[in-house]
């Protein structure tokens, strides 16, 4: 099926151009590792306080772009400017950082193990072990402050990676696929705490190859395929730019008012299903209604971010992404 | 670029985590005990060799000569006891000869009744003197001087010699002070070579845990190389420290002073403080190279593998600090000073042999400036070969190795 897609890509310098303040910006960014290019000139604007996703299949470049706007590898080319610093690591004490692949010191204690995460991001030893504490209570791990990361469970160590992620409460929050690995539970946790750390003023960015996850939290995402930004805005604009789909089931089969249906028109089932025509929803409804088509029903349904996701990066990107989400939610 | 203050506060933050991870660790304990274990088995070897030394091979001369030669060579052997330098072989009668009377000296030797090592025999006038080489060259100058005394008609007057003593002669100060320029260094490169090699493995955790990433993204590089090197250096001052203290006591319980050695020209308590802060210049220096080394290794097999050329590496710069020591005043006592990794244990000889100080200020910051240059490049070299940073033209070792600075490709 064929979807009028109007203008792409759609870019940052639109959000820009509405002079939005940025936590992050970043323009060209290309990263080569021995001749293959895994980032090709990728764009991106987050405003503050938003919540961003990176959408993309695995091995699409999101990992790379986060560890390039970190400061974590610089890139081959392009501009990065990241709380109004183009050297990201001297901004590190106001980011916190969840990477894909979570790490802590096994031999350290839960409390420890924040405490030295904090500490890393200017946060004093003492003050850093008290909110250790503190925080470990608040999410109900108080029990297992004192306990080493080894004896911890997986989701357990994980969840003291993430309270250290936040711990200095970070103007930025950039996490990497942060819902891998968790269970639905806690899954929905995350969620609200990215909801409350965004309605503090905190900006989230965070990577993902589950398309919900992007459509229940971001205010924008930027989807990535093969190491390019084909579309990056609101979640709103990416669903706009797909007509809306009618769904129509008829009493008669046949008639005159078969000539009111677009050429895109496709009959599965008792349902004739295409793409709201451009001159709405009222001529189309006279003519089916004058060539006494006889509407049993008829919806008009707004495009889900994974029709904007298949319709801007393509059939094998998405089938890509339905691959790689294992645990989607 | 990040101030030097913030580097700092985070190099402490690593360095405190990391000592702490090592000193609270059940494998520290075996870390201190390990030296006392070739300690302890060379004591143990040292005098089970004595006296299986001790009963195998007691020098002794045994004598075959007429019966008044015999009496007269035996009292020449108890007026020269304790008037020649070095121990007196013990002399053993193994026969009083009858005018005329044959003896086999060869026969003698290899008996297993009487073992000797050498056999004396013939005339006062012609002794012969029957042996393994060795001996032979050694007791050629004895016999013949026992033979002399005995040959004597009266017993010889031996006159009173007045001795005043000198402390010290210029030739005997330059040498001492060489053996303590030698000693020290041999004490640098003991403890180098020990703790120096620590450091190797040390990213090799992080690495295995997915830590780096957390920490790369927070802090610099370069501040956890050095955080790393601070931590090893205070292990291995702990390490020092318990080893001091438990030698010391030892000495001090098996009441036995200290080898004499000379006073360095510096003076003890100035040797002694230039000895720590060149150990520690040492340790950085080797450690910052080592970690930039043992960065690269992904798994603790490729650092084992590593391990054997980094010892290698330790005793070469060792044998060419010593070289130095004797090549006084050429180039390459120049070169030893001057160049980074033997300049700590080349001027802990010099401040031996040498009393200025201000060439040490000025060696220890040349040091302290290599160790900021080695980590710096160290962590770049991290940075672009495990991290996978900067431009990617150029695969070659070398042209990463020489491209400097962080990558501003835009």
């Amino acid at each position: 099926m064929k979807i009028d897609l109007g203008e792409w890509p759609v870019s940052g310098n639109d959000i820009e151009a509405a002079s939005v303040e940025l936590a992050i910006e970043a323009r060209g960014l290309v990263k080569r590792f021995d001749g293959f290019t895994a980032v090709d000139g990728v764009d991106i604007a987050v405003p503050k306080g938003s919540i961003y996703g990176i959408l993309g299949p695995n091995g699409a470049g999101k990992t790379t772009t986060l560890r390039m706007l970190l400061g974590i590898i610089d890139p081959d080319a392009g501009y990065r400017r990241v709380l109004g610093c183009e050297r990201p690591t001297e901004v590190a004490r106001r980011i916190g950082y969840l990477p894909e692949e979570r790490g802590l010191y096994p031999a350290m204690k839960a409390y420890e193990a924040i405490a030295f995460l904090a500490a890393l991001r200017g946060v004093p030893l003492k003050e850093g072990r008290r909110l250790g504490r503190e925080m470990l209570e608040e999410h109900g791990l108080g029990y297992a402050a004192d306990r080493q990361i080894r004896q911890m469970s997986k989701g357990m160590a994980q969840q003291v990676q993430l309270l250290g992620t936040l711990v200095h409460q970070p103007d930025l929050v950039v996490f990497d696929e942060p819902f891998s690995g968790l269970d639905a539970l806690n899954q929905g946790k995350l969620e609200r705490m990215i909801r409350a750390l965004a309605a503090r003023g905190t900006t989230v960015i965070f990577s993902t190859h589950v398309i919900a996850h992007a459509e229940r939290l971001c205010d924008q995402v930027a989807i990535i395929a093969g190491g390019k930004v084909p579309f990056a805005g609101s979640v709103d604009v990416a669903r706009d730019r797909l007509r809306p789909q009618v769904r129509l089931e008829t009493r008669v089969i046949d008639g005159p008012w078969r000539a009111a249906l677009p050429v895109d028109a496709r009959h599965e089932g008792a349902f004739w299903y295409f793409t709201l025509p451009e001159s709405g929803i009222e001529p189309l409804l006279r003519a089916l209604i004058e060539g006494n088509a006889g509407i049993l029903s008829l919806s008009i349904e707004r495009a889900g971010l994974h029709d904007a996701f298949v319709a801007i990066a393509g059939e094998a990107a998405a089938k890509a992404l339905e691959e790689g989400k294992g645990d989607v939610q | 670029m990040t101030n030097w203050r913030e580097k700092l506060r985070a190099a402490l933050v690593i360095a405190r985590r990391d000592f702490v991870a090592v000193i609270w660790s059940k494998t520290f304990i075996f870390f201190l005990i390990g030296p006392l274990f070739p300690v302890l088995v060379g004591g143990l070897a040292g005098n089970i060799g004595d006296k299986v030394q001790q009963s195998a091979d007691r020098p002794s001369i045994g004598l075959a000569m007429g019966s008044g030669d015999v009496d007269r060579l035996l009292r020449a052997r108890d007026d020269l006891d304790g008037r020649l330098a070095g121990p007196m072989p013990e002399i053993v009668v193994l026969k009083r000869l009858e005018p005329g009377e044959a003896f086999n000296p060869r026969a003698a030797l290899s008996s297993s009744d009487r073992q000797v090592t050498a056999v004396l025999s013939g005339t006062l006038a012609a002794p012969t003197l029957s042996g393994p080489p060795e001996r032979l060259r050694q007791w050629v100058g004895l016999v013949s001087n026992l033979a002399a005394n005995a040959q004597a008609d009266k017993a010889l007057a031996y006159p009173q010699v007045a001795m005043d003593e000198v402390a010290g002669t210029a030739a005997k100060v330059r040498s001492g002070q060489a053996a303590t320029a030698q000693g020290g260094q041999v004490v640098l490169f003991l403890l180098t070579m020990l703790l120096a090699g620590m450091v190797l493995s040390n990213l090799v955790e992080e690495k295995g845990n997915k830590i780096i990433e957390v920490l790369a993204a927070a802090i610099p590089m370069d501040a956890m190389f050095m955080g790393k090197l601070f931590a090893m250096l205070g292990v291995s001052l702990v390490g020092i420290a318990v080893w001091g203290a438990a030698g010391g006591t030892l000495v001090l319980l098996g009441g036995q002073g200290m080898p004499a050695l000379a006073t360095p020209a510096v003076g003890w308590p100035l040797f002694l403080v230039l000895g720590f802060l060149y150990f520690a210049m040492a340790y950085l220096l080797l450690g910052s190279l080592f970690l930039s080394v043992g960065g690269m290794a992904s798994t603790v097999r490729e650092v084992q593998t590593l391990s054997m050329p980094v010892s290698m590496f330790q005793l070469m710069v060792f044998f060419f600090s010593s070289y130095a020591l004797t090549a006084a005043g050429t180039w390459v006592e120049w070169l030893s000073w001057v160049f980074p990794v033997s300049s700590p244990y080349a001027m802990l000889a010099r401040a031996a042999q040498h009393q200025e100080v201000w060439p040490h200020i000025l060696a220890l910051g040349w040091q302290a400036l290599w160790v900021v240059l080695i980590v710096r490049a160290g962590a770049q070299l991290f940075r672009r070969s495990v991290m996978k940073s900067g431009p990617s033209q150029g695969k070659g070792v070398w042209s990463r190795l020489l491209r400097r600075g962080v990558a501003k490709p835009y």
